[in-house]
């Protein structure tokens, strides 16, 4: 369940966007999850919703946009969509090595603030 | 309008009285304060894009441990595996062989107890527990913390032994020049395929436990088979720390790191 200290450093991130833009409130927050990032995105949701109360954050939405993986063959260069888990083979030569190009984020993506 | 935020003493926390000499980081004393909410300012509503990466503070802090160490001519190791993989044991019998060639120092992280930073004393090797207090994995500022509890001054080797936990330590980097992931002959043989995030982020695999795979009827070359396929990257070690099977070249590897 590290998901709780992530939920924790997104919180701390959204409060120092939003201090940085001068925001007295935030009505929603808009984070990005890869689906190879190791984060379970319900997880993370209700930890973030334990940490609110308290901040400007209180109430505030949380929306979480899954961001689906890409990967390149290290051994064709074939792009790819790994259709099922963590570990891949390339569906053109069926080599194991590849090269993740999204899917791992992690992301504060938007606030919404006044 | 802004006040000002409780202040954080930031001194090391001091040794709780059971642990004798063994040097303990509990996590849960206050070290850092969140940022305090914005002024008085309104406004309308309105979005703002920030795309900035969740990890930013670890990540920012791995890479301010990295920069100390590499200041200090140190080589970090990060250990990770499930519980009872053979971290400690492995590291015990690893001190032991390195002895005074190599100036070594340990951090090792549990939830609760100092009982590893016990088993991982060794004269002239310094040694800091790090109690998580419930946290299921190292994070950068931990580290940096234990860091400046210890004398580094000529280590050469610093071996960081992370929760058991084959999940979360994956996300977290500590700044370690080397991350070495142990999976034991007693866990089965597909673990590479149940947990793939700590086997293709591994510079290092190490099959431990061999001297018991017979009597566990575990199939090493299924087992190798499968960490390839999820460690395509990594060096792999077969070894028993027990009986000193494999350790030669574990000990080659490491001595190659300086």
């Amino acid at each position: 369940m590290h998901e709780v200290g992530i939920a924790q450093a997104a919180l701390d991130q959204a409060l120092e966007q939003a201090q940085r833009a001068g925001a007295v409130r935030i009505h929603r927050i808009v984070l990005r999850v890869g689906t190879l990032s190791g984060v379970e995105p319900t997880a993370l949701e209700f930890a973030m919703q334990t940490l609110l109360p308290g901040s400007i954050a209180d109430g505030a939405g949380l929306e979480i946009e899954p961001v689906p993986a890409l990967a390149r063959c290290r051994s064709c260069s074939h792009e790819y969509s790994p259709s099922d888990g963590l570990l891949f083979e390339c569906p053109h030569c069926g080599a194991l090595a590849s090269t993740v190009l999204r899917g791992r984020e992690l992301e504060l993506a938007r606030l919404e603030i006044s | 309008m802004n006040t000002p935020g409780p202040s954080a003493p930031k001194q090391p926390s001091s040794p709780a009285p059971e642990t004798e000499d063994v040097v303990v980081i509990d996590v849960r004393d206050p070290a850092d304060t969140l940022p305090e909410p914005p002024g008085d300012r309104i406004a309308g509503t309105r979005t703002v894009d920030v795309s900035v990466r969740i990890l930013d503070e670890n990540d920012r802090r791995a890479e301010v441990n990295r920069a100390r160490l590499a200041v200090l001519g140190i080589r970090a190791l990060n250990f990770v595996s499930s519980p009872g993989a053979g971290k400690t044991t492995l590291l015990q019998h690893t001190l032991a062989a390195l002895g005074e060639d190599v100036s070594s120092a340990v951090l090792v992280g549990d939830l609760e107890t100092a009982n590893d930073a016990r088993r991982l004393r060794r004269p002239g090797v310094p040694v800091a527990q790090i109690t998580t207090g419930g946290a299921c994995h190292l994070d950068a500022a931990m580290v940096a913390r234990a860091m400046d509890a210890i004398p580094l001054d000529g280590v050469r080797l610093l071996f960081i032994e992370n929760v058991g936990n084959l999940v979360c330590p994956a996300s977290f980097d500590l700044g370690e020049n080397r991350r070495i992931t142990l999976v034991s002959c007693t866990e089965g043989e597909d673990k590479p395929l149940k947990y793939p995030p700590m086997f293709s982020s591994a510079h290092a695999v190490l099959l431990t436990k061999i001297d018991v795979a017979g009597a566990m009827e575990f199939d090493r070359k299924l087992a190798l088979q499968n960490i390839r396929r999820a460690a395509p990257q990594a060096s792999v070690f077969e070894v028993s720390a027990k009986t000193g099977e494999g350790m030669d070249a574990w000990l080659a590897y490491l001595r190659g790191l300086l």
